[in-house]
């Protein structure tokens, strides 16, 4: 996961992103989730061997991108940070799958080699498009939103929880790090009986503060349930928002809109 | 290692999520029975320092490569199983959403992967029966290897059966378990090991912390019989609808079927699962009604261009197939149930 | 005002080791009072503060708060009254945004949304941390945790404030900026804490604690005067009346109407008086000083 205050620093970019204000950052955070999860079923559904299939659906995370007011390099940045595991997956596919099934003048590209093209690309999608969910509704609005869908309420306060104090021990666990890198020399002082009592140290303090926050929660008359305030209301934009993707989707999901518009194209000049 | 949107199928991951939802929302209703309201900030802050704790390094010796703790183990020690899964399952979610380790539809493979494992298998059958009551220095690393190994050798496989049984990657069964199971042996036993330490560095300084956890928290209400149950129904889920949904193409099952039937030493760490499994592969490859090889060879010779695959491919030889196959994992979970309450009962 | 009074009798506690916390502590504190609890680390004055509203149960003897003695009946009752706010912030910040950390009290009190918006925008404003409503809590700096932190109190509207620790980890500016802030405040006031200037500015009262025990209860000059007081309990003047302010000491100033107050007085090296403290500010007319123009 990289060094912990790059992770910070990736998790603060993102929260920053999410605190603009745009209209799809105001949207109704449902429909944006909705739209998303209906996008990732709708790319993962496609045939392994499908490449143009795909492509028009790349303007959903381009759309978001734009009127979300996310920088574009940061996004090709993470993807590319991310990418590892499915490049190392997928090259295996045109090492196994041989048998040519495109030719392009004489050239004959090999089943694998477009599967793996596929795989890329779904990668692309699907990882933009939950980038593209945080970073124009936030995380603890995405909670919220799981909540009113009906995820179970203890789950949602749990990822509440996590999300908030995962700041606080990430830097006391920078600390730790920092003062034991001060320390060890050579590369001694970083075996595993150390880690084991950095992490009962810091265990042992995440309980006592846990402690503390339920006293503090009890001082405030806590009860067992956690309340919420405000009540989301969705409008007509969300709606609009939610329908009009999903029904895109489908659309480029039962028509190969990108072939659509080649025949048109090579039609209209031919 | 975590599965990837790119290499899933909205079948596999639609069933994982549907096993994995239904899971969580067991567990919530369960704390929320049992409710004591400190684990509100509790099961967040846990959460919060495993995924702190994920992010510090040791050098391991010997090989200069670094470990870190993967936490699902820990956190059933410290919370019980159902909190546990609820906090690793937060944990997973927030990794996905902001490091894209794994995607929002494989997110249900991950949670499940390695959460229901080390939570509901390892942790109560393994580490419990070897702890038992008496944690001393020596049963406390005995169950935390054995449970962490146990744990993420399930997870791992999970992570080859999904990406398998999604037919986007070209991986073949045996290389892929080949690849997987040896590698999270290594991480299970440095998982064991971590997991270890700090249990121990926590009984020694506050054993009250672990009283604190473990009161009450008797995987009661978690029979075998229920989780094999439980495992049952998914297996026989994911069998009849994969087989339902599986591409026109031959999947990657099926490369290595050809594979598998000739090697003869596959060297898999739990002999007895690999032969169950490798027997399920010969059967389901010569089932007559498995109707996939035939049209696929035939179009693939024809050199047609981006051929667009029939899908989904509802033929009532493939759900035959696909249940049998179903079957013969309800077999296979009912062996492994075995074998772990053997263990148990020897333990 | 019955319910304002914090009356607590021959407190006694220990820790779970068994090691004594407190020894028999006794104390009343009236209505409006602003009293500082001061005293060595270990000397019992978060635990001390922890009993006051119920968070741990005294071994022996008892708490009031206005007329009820605490007890697990009363306890709901006297988190109402009684607001507490804690050393470390983040422990008191768990909600995703400011405004539902504030909210999250009256929440809980069962009150309308309506009433419980009213009560947030209220607080939010008391603190001067209005524009800080939509923010989450790992965003605001510590003097703004601070502030925020009183506010989810204040929206429970507490007649007694307890605080621990209030004033560490603030920087010059925001330190100034809360002192001003709980100087603002009729409620009564018990703050526990290590910046003796800080006592100087606020508390008129000072309740002194040593190894579980009340070494001395009065008026915050006598005790901040008191060397031997001091020594004995492991202090010393607050920073402000040592070095230069060397002999500093307490003038009693009788008014014509027959009031009087203290305060403290004090001289540079060249004899020109440097400027009062109490902790209420007030003019003074000023006057006449020769070389030896007052009483010691």
């Amino acid at each position: 996961m990289g060094s912990i205050e790059n992770s910070l620093h990736q998790i603060g970019v993102l929260d920053r992103l999410a605190a603009q204000d745009t209209a799809l950052h105001r949207l109704d955070p449902r429909a944006k989730l909705l739209a998303t999860l209906g996008f990732i079923v709708a790319v993962v559904s496609f045939g392994r061997y499908e490449i143009s299939g795909l492509l028009p659906l790349t303007l959903y995370p381009m759309a978001l991108v734009a009127a979300g007011n996310l920088p574009a390099n940061w996004l090709l940045r993470k993807l590319a940070i991310a990418s590892p595991f499915a490049i190392m997956v997928g090259l295996f596919n045109p090492l196994l799958d041989t048998a040519p099934l495109v030719h392009i003048g004489g050239l004959g590209i090999s089943g694998g080699w477009i599967s793996f093209t596929s795989i890329l690309l779904r990668f692309a999608l699907t990882v933009s498009a939950a980038l593209a969910l945080i970073g124009t509704t936030g995380f603890n609005t995405v909670c919220m939103a799981l909540g009113r869908l009906g995820a179970p309420r203890v789950f949602v306060v749990q990822l509440l929880f996590l999300y908030r104090y995962l700041f606080v021990l990430a830097e006391e666990g920078l600390r730790m790090v920092r003062a034991r890198n001060l320390r060890s020399f050579s590369g001694r002082g970083r075996g595993i009986t150390v880690y084991g009592s950095m992490l009962g140290q810091l265990l042992l303090r995440t309980m006592d503060r846990a402690q503390r926050i339920h006293q503090a929660m009890l001082c405030r008359g806590f009860d067992g349930q956690i309340r919420v305030a405000q009540p989301l209301k969705p409008g007509l934009a969300d709606a609009a928002f939610a329908l009009g993707w999903l029904g895109f989707f489908a659309l480029a999901r039962s028509i190969n809109l990108a072939q659509l518009l080649g025949r048109i194209a090579t039609g209209a000049l031919g | 290692m975590h599965m990837a949107d790119a290499l899933i199928s909205p079948a596999v991951g639609g069933v994982m999520w549907a096993a994995t939802a239904g899971i969580m929302v067991h567990c919530s209703r369960t704390l929320r029975d049992g409710f004591d309201s400190l684990q509100v900030p509790l099961m967040g802050v846990l959460a919060a320092f495993v995924f702190a704790a994920q992010m510090i390094n040791f050098t391991i010796p010997a090989t200069g490569s670094s470990g870190h703790l993967g936490g699902g183990l820990i956190l059933a020690v410290l919370l019980g199983p159902h909190a546990a899964f609820l906090a690793i399952a937060s944990v997973l979610t927030v990794q996905a959403l902001f490091f894209a380790d794994g995607g929002l539809l494989a997110l249900g493979c991950n949670i499940f992967n390695l959460g229901v494992f080390p939570c509901f298998i390892a942790y109560p059958f393994i580490y419990r029966k070897i702890v038992g009551d008496s944690p001393t220095r020596g049963r406390i690393v005995a169950g935390s290897i054995v449970a962490a190994v146990a744990g993420l050798q399930l997870g791992a496989f999970g992570v080859v059966m999904e990406t398998v049984a999604s037919g986007i990657s070209e991986l073949p069964f045996s290389t892929f378990v080949l690849l997987m199971q040896p590698i999270h042996l290594a991480i299970g036993i440095v998982e064991g090991l971590v997991t270890a330490a700090v249990v121990g560095f926590v009984a020694s300084a506050r054993p009250e912390v672990l009283a604190l956890a473990e009161g009450g928290k008797a995987p009661s209400g978690l029979s075998l019989t229920k989780v094999l149950a439980g495992l049952a129904v998914a297996a026989v889920l994911t069998g009849g609808m994969l087989s339902w949904f599986a591409s026109a193409y031959p999947d990657g099952l099926e490369w290595s079927m050809a594979g598998v039937s000739g090697k003869e030493e596959l060297e898999a760490p739990e002999h007895g699962i690999h032969e169950s499994l490798a027997s399920l592969q010969e059967r389901t490859a010569f089932l007559p009604d498995y109707g996939f090889k035939a049209p696929e060879h035939e179009a693939e010779a024809a050199g047609q261009a981006e051929a667009e695959p029939a899908w989904p491919a509802v033929e009532a030889g493939t759900s035959v197939s696909g249940l049998v196959g179903g079957g013969l994992t309800l077999l296979l979970a009912g062996m492994l149930g075995m074998l772990l309450k053997r263990r148990a009962k020897s333990a | 005002m019955s319910h304002h009074i914090v009356e607590v009798r021959d407190l006694q506690y220990a820790y779970p080791d068994g090691t004594r916390a407190l020894s028999g502590i006794s104390f009343r504190i009236h209505h409006g009072e602003s009293v500082a609890l001061v005293g060595a680390n270990g000397a019992g004055k978060s635990t001390l503060l922890q009993h006051l509203n119920g968070c741990l149960a005294p071994a022996a003897g008892e708490v009031r708060i206005g007329d009820c003695p605490l007890s697990p009946g009363t306890l709901a009752e006297v988190r109402r009254t009684v607001g507490m706010v804690f050393q470390d912030p983040d422990d008191q910040l768990f909600m995703p945004t400011v405004e539902d950390d504030v909210a999250f009290g009256p929440l809980n009190l069962g009150l309308p949304p309506l009433e419980v918006a009213k009560r947030v925008c209220a607080a939010l404003d008391t603190v001067g941390c209005a524009h800080l409503a939509t923010r989450p809590p790992y965003r605001l700096s510590g003097g703004e945790k601070r502030a925020v932190a009183i506010a989810t109190v204040l929206a429970m509207s507490p007649s007694i404030l307890v605080l621990d620790e209030p004033s560490s980890n603030l920087d010059p500016r925001a330190r100034r900026q809360f002192i001003n802030l709980l100087r603002s405040f009729t409620h009564t006031k018990i703050i526990a804490t290590h910046d003796l200037d800080m006592v100087l500015d606020l508390c008129e009262r000072t309740i002194v604690l040593h190894s579980g025990t009340v070494l001395a209860d009065g008026p915050t000059l006598d005790i901040f005067t008191d060397d031997a007081l001091l020594e004995q309990g492991r202090l010393e003047r607050p920073l402000s009346m040592q070095g230069a302010l060397d002999r500093a000491h307490v003038h009693e100033h009788r008014h014509g109407d027959g009031t009087a107050h203290k305060h403290l007085h004090a001289h540079g090296q060249d004899g020109a008086p440097i400027h009062d403290h109490g902790p209420h500010d007030h003019e003074h007319p000023d006057h006449e000083h020769g070389p030896h123009g007052h009483e010691h």
